[in-house]
């Protein structure tokens, strides 16, 4: 029986009500509990910031993807080296940096728990290898399905509920965690070498569009009680006057669920846009925002871009190729059957381009613009947007008109013209910020269930304590003392133990990885369809029974079942 | 007894990592493979592994305990001061991992067969990129298919079966003929007698026919002059356009382009070509790799150190720089004073430099067979072979990752497990 008993934190917890409450923290094997006894280890929080663990919704740390990433360019492995040090691995990287390098900077930052926000079935064996070397935080995955044959073939057959069996069944397979849907039907056509323009144009072959592929499942994710929604990222990313494209699809969106939201719709800035080329692009957050206020069934994350290098990642092949042909450097491809596909490019946001300081504002003005806190939420889709270490900086600039001004001083003279976010006055306050970066991700992914995401006896002791006197500080004025102090916690918490102190690592870590297995009836089950064995057969290089990912890859495994209306 | 059949077998002898084997195991021993091409079954059948480890004293080898022989090689790599850790193609992911780590608390290099095979692909992805897919887009896709300075019916003989000439796909009903193969090689090889159009290039020609077939997909092939390494300009506009015209085009290449006069820089022209021509159709490019798990080398290395091969930790960092702390380079120079070889056999593919330090340091082998490396080993340790009688993850040549089968309990301990106690012994005479 471990016992820890924090004193004197000062606690914001939205899920609780509790909004900067100084008050003790009392845990006992991983969970916070109402008394423990005198032989607790004691750590002194006095009134320092203390929240639940942070959550990542939408990150890429884990994965073929993100690993060709790495592979691909060793002048970013050169930009983050640490050496070996107590328990701590060497790390490299900056923007993809090695899965250690990862699972310390998040634990340095106070994260625990980050989903991994595409994961191809074809290659989950390799996310689950890589989230094993991913000791401080628990892991899921979402699953790609956005060009997954069998699926749209039930689509197209207006069969939801043979669409949902194939989704349980792959994700049970895989070890999966959510429904991922990367330009739906884009990827397909990437497998030509073309795209879909937005949600009404046919998938090449397949005589479905992108909308009925993402509102079949929708209704598949709702027949199979998964605990997150469907996890969208939509069509026509990074291309100017796509925000239509973007408030188009939310439109045809039910609202389903009472609990959460129907939709979770990814890195939204990239999907923002007005104008009709690279010379008017524009920022049409004002549009995204208001279609986000006007459906409680949208959860949106920003995607915040930072200026600076990074890499970008995604699913969204035939999007990283038009990237490729705008930067002339490098560029990965790498697409998968029947399933998906993917590219990498390493980008540079600058401040003298016009259309990176519209990106850079976009995000800002989404999280400003968008009324309630629970739906939207901080995340830079690292790395695309930024890297994860950026979060603090944003956390800044949300807080503080007067660093955003200060920021907007140094953007190209004509992104001023294409952007609202000098005229927004709004700052948001502490508890927002936590809303943003663990409450608000907690109940959109649907963790609360498992103690993710507060502070409330039983919950998961998972938390973070900061070197924030959020009394003593003000954060409009003194941004950089915000900044500084979400860079770095004194005490990570992680299932009940002290897993990161001031930066280091002080235990090897024990994740888990969160899955789910909806349980199908017998006439549902696609493991003993005769068709869809037979597909795969003909179609996939690996055989059936060699598709599923054993139990030995996950190091703790939490397993989400549920009982699906199959 | 009665005999048991092991279907969907995965092969653990090339890059292809088929994964239809049906294995017959009777007594304790296999008895026939199914499906398998000869190699692959060649790998199952083989006999004579070692009992148990060998050490040598005095020029003479004798038997060890597995602990003794543990021991021993702990103390070698501890005495080390700039070890080399090599080979890791042909064993499993989970083993490989632990070798990062044995060379990370030793201040080691740790290097992989890559580095004689495609390290020079890899070097050219840094460069540029590489535009790719998994083998089932080019079954199911590809109406044109290039083979380049590889032979894949005597080296990965169920390539073109399993994978892509011969076999159909979802868009492809009648794959022989709706399938146009071009072969490039210096000679004509068994592939080639199979190809609907062979480029024969003089030897050391790649960079050329590549510049030259670049130039005419992008429509300059006025300044292309009569004939190219030996290609007439007539055969490239023939293949230009083919190419261009392809619905989907896959590109294979092995060592033939990479090891040959310009190495890297080859690799680079050929991924900038399918790059170019990926404004015009659908095509990508994938490396034959040998070794079955050679790429799952470069993937577990990455992910814990950030690069893919060659990677040396005297520093305490992750220090990489191919030239510098690849294995035939700090042989040559002399340089490591000890090495653990791991499922390889340098002695048999280095080059004669190389080959010589090996013999003058202390050596380690882990193999199930003794081999021409085990001539210079002080301690050879006979261990599982994956696939057979151990398990363990392995990334077939399109980074696709499979967990390979154990069919057979023959009592050996796998690599996992060796290093690991190797790994323990280390970290405690280390303090840490």
């Amino acid at each position: 029986m471990t016992e820890l008993l924090i004193r004197n934190a000062c606690v914001i917890d939205p899920i609780n009500g509790i909004r900067g409450e100084t008050m003790d923290i009392l845990i006992r094997d991983a969970r916070i509990v109402e008394s423990v006894s005198g032989r607790a280890e004691v750590i002194d929080a006095a009134g320092c910031l203390t929240l639940p663990g942070g959550i990542d919704s939408h990150t890429h740390i884990c994965g073929t993807k993100v690993n060709f990433g790495r592979y691909m360019m060793p002048e970013d492995m050169r930009a983050g080296r640490t050496a070996r040090q107590g328990g701590m691995h060497a790390t490299s990287g900056y923007s993809v940096p090695t899965t250690f390098g990862n699972s310390y900077r998040y634990s340095a930052m106070g994260y625990t728990t980050v989903l991994e926000g595409a994961m191809a079935p074809l290659e989950a064996r390799h996310t689950h290898e890589e989230f094993s070397a991913t000791p401080l935080q628990d892991t899921m995955a979402n699953t790609l399905f956005d060009g997954n044959w069998a699926v749209m073939e039930a689509v197209k057959e207006n069969d939801v509920k043979r669409a949902a069996a194939i989704v349980g069944w792959t994700l049970s397979a895989v070890k999966g965690f959510a429904i991922k849907l990367t330009n739906p039907g884009g990827t397909e056509a990437w497998g030509w070498g073309k795209n879909v323009e937005c949600i009404h144009d046919p998938v090449p072959h397949f005589e479905v569009s992108p909308i009925e592929i993402v509102t079949a499942l929708v209704r598949a994710n709702e027949l199979l009680h998964l605990p997150h929604s469907v996890h969208l990222h939509c069509n026509r990313l990074g291309v100017p006057g796509n925000a239509w494209c973007t408030v188009d699809t939310f439109r045809h969106i039910p609202d389903l669920n009472p609990e959460r939201q129907s939709l979770y719709a990814t890195h939204v800035q990239f999907h923002a846009y007005g104008g009709s080329s690279w010379k008017d692009i524009c920022s049409r957050a004002d549009l995204v925002a208001r279609a986000v206020n006007d459906r409680p069934q949208i959860v949106m994350d920003m995607g915040q871009v930072m200026f600076g290098k990074t890499t970008t990642m995604t699913a969204d092949g035939p999007m990283e190729f038009n990237l490729y042909r705008l930067h002339h450097n490098k560029w990965s491809n790498h697409d998968v059957e029947l399933e998906t596909g993917s590219g990498i490019i390493p980008v540079y946001y600058s401040r003298k381009s016009t259309v990176n300081c519209v990106m850079w504002a976009v995000g800002l003005e989404l999280a400003l613009l968008t009324r309630s806190p629970w739906q939207c939420l901080l995340a830079t889709d690292n790395p695309n947007g930024a890297p994860f270490v950026k979060y603090p900086e944003i956390i800044g600039l949300l807080m503080s008109r007067k660093y955003r001004d200060a920021e907007l001083a140094t953007l190209h003279p004509e992104a001023e013209r294409r952007i609202a976010l000098p005229a927004i006055d709004r700052e948001l306050d502490w508890n927002e910020i936590a809303v943003m970066t663990r409450a608000g991700q907690a109940k959109a992914l649907g963790l609360l269930p498992l103690g993710k995401g507060h502070l409330g006896p039983g919950a998961a002791a998972d938390l973070a304590i900061y070197p924030v006197r959020i009394g003593e500080i003000d954060p409009s004025a003194e941004y950089r003392r915000v900044i500084e102090g979400f860079r770095q916690t004194l005490y990570t918490v992680k299932r009940g133990r002290v897993v990161s102190r001031e930066g280091r690592v002080v235990v090897e870590g024990d994740n888990s990885t969160i899955w789910v297995k909806p349980r199908i009836s017998e006439e549902y089950d696609m493991g003993r369809d005769p068709e869809f064995a037979k597909k795969f057969a003909r179609y996939y290089t690996v055989r059936m029974g060699n598709y599923p990912v054993q139990e030995a890859y996950i190091r703790r495994s939490i397993c989400i079942e549920t009982e699906a209306e199959l | 007894m009665f005999p048991t059949i092991h279907r969907d077998v995965v092969c653990t002898f090339c890059g292809c990592l088929c994964d239809d084997l049906e294995v017959t195991v009777e007594g304790g021993r296999i008895r026939g493979v199914d499906n398998a091409c000869e190699l692959g079954a060649h790998k199952f059948t083989t006999e004579g592994r070692l009992k148990a480890p060998i050490r040598r004293r005095g020029g003479v080898w004798g038997e060890e305990t597995y602990t003794a022989a543990i021991e021993r090689a702990a103390e070698i790599l501890l005495d080390a001061d700039r070890p080399l850790l090599y080979g890791w193609s042909g064993t499993c992911g989970e083993a490989q991992s632990v070798g990062v780590q044995l060379a990370e608390i030793l201040g080691g290099v740790i290097d992989a067969t890559t580095s004689v095979c495609h390290g020079t692909s890899i070097l050219a992805i840094q460069e540029v990129g590489h535009p790719g897919c998994t083998l089932g887009q080019v079954k199911n896709r590809a109406d044109v298919i290039l083979y380049w300075g590889c032979n894949p019916i005597e080296a990965h003989p169920r390539h073109m079966s399993r994978y892509t000439t011969y076999t159909d796909g979802f868009f492809l009903g009648n794959s022989h003929r709706d399938r146009t193969v071009i072969v490039v090689d210096i000679r004509r090889t068994d592939t080639a007698q199979v190809a609907d159009e062979f480029i024969k290039i003089k030897p050391g020609g790649d960079y050329a026919v590549l510049s030259a077939l670049r130039a005419m997909v992008r429509g300059k092939d006025d300044m292309i002059p009569p004939t190219v390494s030996g290609v007439s300009r007539q055969q490239l506009r023939r293949v230009a356009a083919i190419c261009k015209s392809a619905q989907y085009g896959a590109l294979f290449f092995g060592m033939g382009l990479t090891q040959t006069g310009g190495k890297y820089k080859n690799i680079r022209n050929a991924i900038e070509l399918v790059d170019e021509l990926n404004r015009h159709t659908k095509f990508t490019l994938t490396p034959m790799r040998g070794h079955f798990n050679v790429y799952g080398f470069n993937e577990v290395c990455t992910w814990m150190t950030g690069y893919p091969f060659a990677v040396d930790f005297s520093r305490g960092i992750a220090w990489y720089n191919p030239g510098e702390t690849s294995a035939v380079d700090l042989l040559a120079r002399r340089e490591c004073d000890a090495c653990l070889v791991v499922a390889s056999d340098p002695a048999a593919h280095l080059p004669r430099s190389a080959v010589a330090h090996l013999a003058d340091i202390p050596l380690v082998q882990l193999d199930p067979y003794p081999n021409a490396t085990t001539a210079f080993a002080e301690i050879q340790i006979p261990v599982a072979v994956t696939g057979i009688d151990a398990e363990g993850t392995a990334y077939r040549m399109d980074g696709v990752p499979i967990r390979t089968r154990k069919i057979l309990d023959l009592g050996y301990p796998d690599d996992r497990t060796v290093l690991q106690q190797m790994l323990e012994r280390i970290r405690e005479a280390k303090g840490r």
